[in-house]
């Protein structure tokens, strides 16, 4: 195999493994915009927030010392304690489901029926004041995150591919992982919207509040659950990349690149939001391999995304799977 | 007036059963405007109960106030004899009180089919984590929840559009998915906010046949607002005559017909 394919290949592989990463918090978008109808600015900080809280469990941090330092006068950082990864993901997850809740009510209920865009400003309140209580809680230095999985070159495919190709492949453990998980759970996510009690009900407030209410589904119970399946959806983005790249504030900087996913995948659509993470995945490896780097002086990776992103909006702007905007005169 | 403390027999003979549902002295404000003074009427087990009155007479008020879209400010209602405390909506509507609107609301992304079964959620009783595992008691539920909707699919004649996305369907089509729905939660007491609203003559028969059927086949007690005074006199037991928010007429279609008060408040009076 002529070695520049080969490379090709990789790279092709590489960017899928990437694409499930922004598939992944695109998912958290799409369904609180599908159950609600609020375009969720903060998803990718509560992604960060998911992998901060995490993290502190695992390493028996004291939450919001430095506060109570500063006011107590004491010096206490940690517990002295470490608690086992499961254990400490079934913490995080409690902690979500309080966000959840706590979201809904002492935000978005006091704001039903309003604009779209005051929902979205609320949302974009929410982004800063959950970016300074995890900076608060957990303190703002970077942090490791191990909960256990599999990490570093995938031996056996490299010495597959090399036993067949004459050329190893580099594909990290980590993201076939990644990969799994996104599946199991856009599956399972699908499932419980399609086939359960819930799930239809989740789907009857997306579509006619005034209808859900008159089958006798509570709106209030609705949100709560969406908000915690989002932060769910967080929680798993979180601990993908914080494993990938260490638990940092830049984490939230991600729910950037999930914003090209959704215009191309449709705000509406779960396979759009996974087909769209693979594409822009894709799309800006091998750009930036073959275009980027040999012509344009390389870094293309920051600013591919958000340019097929606008294409898209000028020839497509439902996304490749959205519902179609149809106005009637 | 007869005593109906136990019910009546209807003219075509059929038993109607004892109060299940009654309104006391119902006022409903919206800020100075009054839109529903002081009514109280009741509703019997198994009867098919009209509230007529001309536009903007309350009609929709009261049924709002019935199924706990409006709370009133003074009154009480009366709910299988014990008075009903202040309820949300989806808490009346999990007590067994189904409903459609005027203006169709029906969960137009969805199929006929999921759209009979959400109308089927208040009767599933299994927990989140059941259902999200999905075996087991979940999964026999599911069944058996289906087994009622295609019951009810059947009984309204929508088998052939079971599957099609209810936006691609006509105006009367939707109006019919809508009671089926509403018909799916095997309610204790089903409201039709203005069945016929906007239909043909052909397909206001059809309607009228299948609200006779329901009540005839389930027993459902049904009350129903509605316009055209020929269908209402045809359908329903008794009526309730409403105007201006005040109640002015109450009894069988023969005896509301001959109400001097009605008749004033349809075909109007000379001011003189």
């Amino acid at each position: 195999m002529p070695e520049q394919l080969a490379f090709t290949i990789e790279v092709f592989l590489n960017g899928l493994m990437a694409g499930v990463l922004y598939a992944l918090v695109a998912l958290g978008f799409v369904l609180i915009y599908k159950a609600s109808g609020i375009f969720n600015y903060a998803q990718g900080v509560m992604a960060l927030f998911a992998a901060l809280t995490l993290a502190g469990i695992i390493d028996g941090q004291v939450p919001f010392s430095h506060l109570i330092n500063a006011i107590l006068g004491t010096d206490i950082h940690h517990f002295g304690w470490h608690v086992p990864a499961f254990l400490a993901i079934l913490l995080t997850m409690v902690v979500m489901i309080g966000l959840a809740y706590a979201v809904q009510r002492l935000v978005f209920r006091h704001l039903v029926g309003q604009e779209p865009i005051i929902l979205f400003m609320a949302t974009i309140g929410l982004a800063y004041f959950l970016e300074g209580v995890g900076d608060l809680m957990w303190g703002s230095d970077i942090k490791s995150m191990d909960v256990g999985l599999p990490q570093g070159l995938n031996t056996w495919i490299d010495d597959t591919t090399f036993n067949a190709f004459g050329y190893g492949f580099f594909i990290d453990n980590l993201d076939i992982v990644a990969s799994i998980i996104a599946a199991l759970l856009v599956i399972g996510l699908v499932m419980f919207a399609q086939y359960t009690k819930q799930g239809r009900a989740m789907r009857a407030v997306a579509d006619d509040h005034q209808a859900a209410l008159s089958v006798g589904v509570s709106l209030n119970f609705i949100w709560i659950l969406v908000w915690s399946l989002a932060g769910f959806v967080a929680l798993v983005a979180g601990i993908m990349w914080g494993t990938k790249s260490g638990v940092q504030f830049s984490l939230s900087l991600i729910a950037l690149k999930a914003l090209p996913v959704l215009m191309l995948g449709g705000f509406t659509s779960i396979p759009g939001a996974i087909v769209g993470g693979l594409i822009i995945g894709v799309g800006e490896k091998l750009f930036e391999f073959l275009i980027g780097a040999p012509f344009l002086g390389g870094a293309t990776e920051n600013w591919f995304a958000y340019m097929l992103a606008l294409i898209f909006l000028v020839f497509r702007p439902q996304g490749l799977f959205g519902e179609k905007i149809i106005e009637r005169v | 007036m007869k005593d109906m403390t136990d019910g009546y027999v209807t003219a075509d003979g059929r038993q109607i059963g004892p109060v299940v549902m009654e309104m006391k002295n119902i006022t409903l404000r919206f800020g100075g405007v009054e839109a529903i003074k002081d009514i109280s009427f009741d509703i019997r087990q198994g009867e098919i109960r009209a509230i007529i009155g001309p536009n903007g007479a309350g009609k929709s008020s009261m049924l709002n106030v019935i199924s706990g879209f409006y709370v009133p400010q003074e009154g009480e209602v009366w709910y299988k004899g014990a008075p009903r405390p202040s309820m949300k909506p989806y808490e009346v509507a999990q007590q067994g009180i189904a409903r459609t609107f005027q203006n169709i609301a029906l969960f137009e992304g969805m199929s006929v089919l999921d759209n009979v079964m959400t109308g089927r959620l208040t009767n599933m009783k299994t927990g989140m984590l059941w259902q999200s595992i999905w075996k087991g008691k979940a999964e026999r539920e599911e069944t058996a929840n289906r087994e009622v909707a295609e019951k009810i699919i059947d009984f309204l004649e929508i088998q052939a559009i079971r599957k099609t996305p209810v936006s691609r369907l006509s105006y009367g089509l939707k109006k019919r998915v809508e009671l089926a729905r509403a018909l799916a939660a095997e309610p204790s007491i089903l409201l039709l906010d203005e069945p016929m609203a906007g239909m043909n003559v052909e397909e206001k028969e059809d309607m009228s046949r299948f609200i006779l059927d329901v009540n005839d086949e389930f027993g459902t007690t049904i009350a129903l607002i509605e316009h055209d005074m020929g269908v209402v006199m045809d359908l329903s037991d008794r009526v309730v005559v409403m105007d201006y928010g005040k109640k002015i007429g109450d009894g069988t279609p023969s005896e509301v017909r001959n109400n001097q008060d009605v008749i004033d408040a349809y075909l109007g009076v000379a001011h003189d």
